[in-house]
C-alpha cells in the first residue's frame, strides 16, 4: 500500500520510500524516515497534494510523491 | 567576533536577525524566504560583533543552492560561534541539524525559539535537562516578542570570546549518518519534552475553512479580492485629491517662474517626477506591501501553495514555486531569487521566466493609475487575470519544450502565527525605503532629463527607434521614450507618459483601447533593470537575453490581441 492509498484520517506507518536517492534525501530533509507515522489530514481536490501530519507538523506532499511512499496500516503509537 | 544564525526553515532565524541588527533580513511566515545570507554588524554588551543570518537548511549536507550556501559558509568562513535557532514546538525535527553541528564539534548555543507556540500546543520543555545531556547551552527564546534575546547574545559573547570551546561535554555522536541521528533525535525530544493537554484554538480550526476543496478557494478568491479592494480604495482616497492639490502646485510654479523657459521646464519636470512618487506610486505601494507582509507573516502563503498545487502542476511547476509568483506581485528581484529553493535547474529557468511577467508593485501602478483609474477597477481586474491566463500559456509551452518530470511538492505548511505590528510595518518599510532611496531620485532625475530633451526635440529621435513597436499597437510616436524609461524602472512608464504627452490627464491624450494596449505591453516587455540583474545573478546571461527576448514577444503579442478585443468594445 502506498500514502496515496491511505483514507483520510488514517494513521499508518512507513515502511520504505521508493523514489530513489533524490527523493529520498528530499523526505528525510523534511524530518519523514522510514518507521515514522503519518496521518493523512487533508487532500487538495484536482489531483491537488496531500496534507500530512508527521510528528506534529503539516507537510503537503504532492501526489507523485505520495505514490512512492510505502506505508503499512499496523500499531501506531 | 563573528556569529552565525543556522536552523531550519522558518524557524524565526531572520526574525531573531532582525531583531538584534534592526530590519535589514526578508522575513515570512513559508520555508525558505531567506536565500542567501545576510551579515551585520551590532553591538551587544559595549562590544561591537559581525551577526550573520544563513539561509533555512534542514541538514548540512544539503541539496538545493540555499542549502548548500549555508553549510558551505559554515565550512569556509571563519565563524566564532554558531547560534542554532530551533523551532521548540518541534523539536526532534530540528536536533537533527544540532547533532550534525555537535558531531562536527563546533561552538553552537542552542536556542529553543517559538516558546510561547511550543506551550500553547501543550509541550513541556525541560530546557536545564537536555542541556545537560547536550552539553551546549540551551536558551529559550520569543524571537517575534524580543523576549530572551539580549540573554542569549550575551551567552552567546562569553562564549566567543573563549580562545577554544571546550567539547569534551558534547553528547558523544556514535553513528553519525541520517538515520542515526533521526532515531537520537526523537529519542531526545521524547525524553525532555512533555506532551501536555493541546488547547485546540479557533486557529486549528481555521484550515478545516481555509483548506477544504470547496471553501478553501472561495476564501482564496475572497481574501484576494479584499486585498486587492483594500489597495485601491487606499490607493484611490489618496491618489485623487493628492494630484489635484499637486497639479495645481505645478500649475502655479510654472506661471511663477515663467513659460517657456528652459529653466521652467526643468523644474517642472523634476516636479513632476516628484509628484508621480508622491501621488501615483506610493499610495498603491505602501497598502499593497501591508497587505502582503500581513499574508505571509500570518502564514497563508503555504497554504496558497496547497491550493494552488494542482494547478501549477499544469503549467510544469509545483506549488512551491508559487512563491516566486506571490513574491513577484510585490517585486519580481525577490521573486527571482527565491527560485533558488527550487531544486531542479530547469523549474528554476521556468520559474524565473514567469516570475518575470508577473506585474509588480511598479506596474501594479501603472494599471490602477491608468486602466482602474479612466476605466474603472473592473477592468484592472480583467488585465490580472489575462496575465495570469498568458503566464500559464507560456508555461505550459516552456515545460512542453523542455522535458523533464519533476519530483512533486513537499512543502511544510507552518501554523498561523499572530503577526507583530512591529515586524509587518518593519517589513513593509524594508521594501518601500528600495522606492524611496533608488526609484524616486531616479524618477525625479529622468522626468527633469526627459523635459530638458522635450524642450530640444531630442525625444524625437529615442521615439523613432521604438516607431516599430508603438504603430504596430497603434499608440502615438511619443509613448516611445516612457517605454524606454520603463526599462529603468516600470513605474517610470507611467510618469514618462505624462511627461511626453504633455498632461496627467490621461483621458485627453491617450484613447480608452490605447490605455490597454499601453498597459499590457508595460506588464509584459523587458524586465526592469533590477530584474535583469537578478536573472544574470541567478541563471547567466544567456539565459538573461533568452528571458528578455521571449518578453518582448510576449508583450507584443497579447497587446495587440487585446488591442483587438478592447476595439470591438470601446
Amino acid at each position: 500500500m502506498v500514502l496515496l492509498d491511505v483514507k483520510k484520517g488514517d494513521l499508518v506507518r512507513i515502511l520504505r520510500l521508493d523514489g530513489g536517492t533524490g527523493l529520498e534525501d528530499k523526505l528525510t530533509q523534511h524530518g519523514i524516515y522510514p518507521g515514522d507515522c503519518v496521518r493523512v489530514l487533508r487532500e487538495a481536490p484536482m489531483g491537488g497534494p496531500l496534507l500530512v501530519d508527521v510528528h506534529g507538523r503539516e507537510i503537503a506532499l504532492g501526489r507523485g510523491v505520495a505514490k512512492k511512499i510505502f506505508v503499512e496500516d499496523k500499531e501506531c503509537e | 567576533m563573528r556569529i552565525a544564525l543556522i536552523g531550519q526553515p522558518n524557524c524565526g532565524k531572520s526574525t531573531l536577525f532582525n531583531q538584534v541588527a534592526g530590519y535589514k533580513a526578508e522575513t515570512g511566515n513559508f520555508t525558505g524566504t531567506t536565500v542567501t545570507f545576510t551579515e551585520s554588524s551590532v553591538r551587544v554588551g559595549g562590544e561591537t560583533i559581525e551577526v550573520v543570518d544563513l539561509p533555512g537548511t534542514y541538514t548540512l549536507a544539503g541539496t538545493n543552492p540555499a542549502e548548500r550556501e549555508a553549510s558551505r559558509y559554515l565550512l569556509s568562513e571563519d565563524v566564532d560561534l554558531i547560534i542554532n535557532v530551533l523551532d521548540a514546538s518541534h523539536v526532534a525535527q530540528g536536533l537533527e541539524l544540532t547533532l550534525e553541528l555537535l558531531a562536527m564539534k563546533a561552538p553552537v548555543i542552542v536556542a529553543m525559539n517559538m516558546m510561547d507556540e511550543a506551550s500553547r500546543i501543550g509541550l513541556r520543555l525541560d530546557g536545564p535537562a537536555l542541556q545537560a545531556k547536550l552539553g551546549v547551552p540551551v536558551m529559550p527564546l520569543v524571537a517575534s516578542r524580543g523576549r530572551g534575546v539580549k540573554p542569549l547574545f550575551l551567552t552567546a559573547l562569553r562564549m566567543g570570546k573563549k580562545e577554544s570551546i571546550d567539547t569534551s561535554n558534547y553528547l558523544e555522536i556514535e553513528e553519525n549518518e541520517r538515520m542515526a541521528r533521526h532515531r537520537l533525535a526523537s529519542d531526545l525530544e521524547r525524553k525532555f519534552v512533555k506532551r501536555g493537554e493541546r488547547r485546540v484554538s479557533k486557529r486549528d480550526r481555521l484550515d478545516d475553512f481555509l483548506l477544504h476543496p470547496f471553501w478553501g478557494y472561495v476564501g482564496l478568491i475572497l481574501i484576494l479580492y479584499a486585498f486587492f479592494q483594500v489597495v485601491y480604495g487606499a490607493g484611490v482616497l489618496i491618489e485623487k485629491p493628492l494630484l489635484a492639490y499637486l497639479e495645481t502646485i505645478t500649475t502655479q510654479a510654472a506661471a511663477y517662474l515663467g513659460e517657456g523657459k528652459l529653466f521652467t521646464e526643468i523644474i517642472i519636470g523634476a516636479l513632476q517626477g516628484v509628484i508621480a512618487g508622491l501621488g501615483i506610486v506610493l499610495p498603491y505601494l505602501v497598502p499593497f506591501l501591508l497587505g502582503l507582509g500581513l499574508l505571509e507573516d500570518i502564514g497563508y502563503m503555504s497554504r496558497v501553495a496547497f491550493l494552488m498545487d494542482a494547478l501549477m502542476h499544469r503549467i510544469g511547476l509545483h506549488g512551491k514555486a508559487i512563491v516566486p509568483f506571490i513574491l513577484g506581485y510585490g517585486c519580481n528581484v525577490p521573486a527571482v531569487m527565491s527560485t533558488r529553493t527550487l531544486d531542479d535547474p530547469k523549474e528554476r529557468f521556468v520559474a524565473a521566466a514567469l516570475a518575470t511577467l508577473v506585474p509588480c508593485a511598479a506596474i501594479l501602478s501603472v494599471v490602477f493609475g491608468l486602466v482602474a483609474f479612466y476605466l474603472g477597477p473592473l477592468m484592472a481586474l480583467i488585465l490580472y487575470l489575462l496575465n495570469i491566463f498568458t503566464i500559464a500559456l507560456v508555461g505550459r509551452i516552456l515545460t512542453a519544450m523542455i522535458p523533464e518530470d519533476t519530483p512533486g511538492l513537499i512543502l511544510e505548511i507552518p501554523p498561523y502565527r499572530i503577526p507583530t505590528l512591529r515586524t509587518v510595518t518593519q517589513k513593509a518599510w524594508f521594501r518601500i525605503k528600495e522606492f524611496l532611496v533608488e526609484a524616486w531620485p531616479l524618477l525625479i532625475a529622468g522626468s527633469a532629463i526627459l523635459a530638458l530633451a522635450n524642450y530640444f526635440h531630442a525625444a524625437d529621435f529615442f521615439n523613432i527607434l521604438f516607431r516599430p513597436i508603438t504603430w504596430t499597437l497603434g499608440l502615438p510616436a511619443a509613448t516611445g521614450v516612457p517605454l524606454i524609461f520603463g526599462i529603468f524602472r516600470k513605474e517610470l512608464s507611467l510618469v514618462m507618459l505624462g511627461q511626453a504627452l504633455g498632461s496627467m490627464n490621461f483621458d485627453t491624450v491617450f484613447t480608452s483601447v490605447q490605455m490597454i494596449t499601453f498597459t499590457v505591453f508595460v506588464m509584459f516587455y523587458i524586465p526592469c533593470l533590477a530584474t535583469l540583474g537578478a536573472l544574470r545573478r541567478e541563471l547567466g546571461t544567456k539565459d538573461m537575453f533568452a528571458i528578455t527576448g521571449l518578453t518582448v514577444v510576449i508583450a507584443m503579442i497579447t497587446a495587440l490581441l487585446s488591442r483587438g478585443v478592447a476595439m470591438i468594445f470601446f
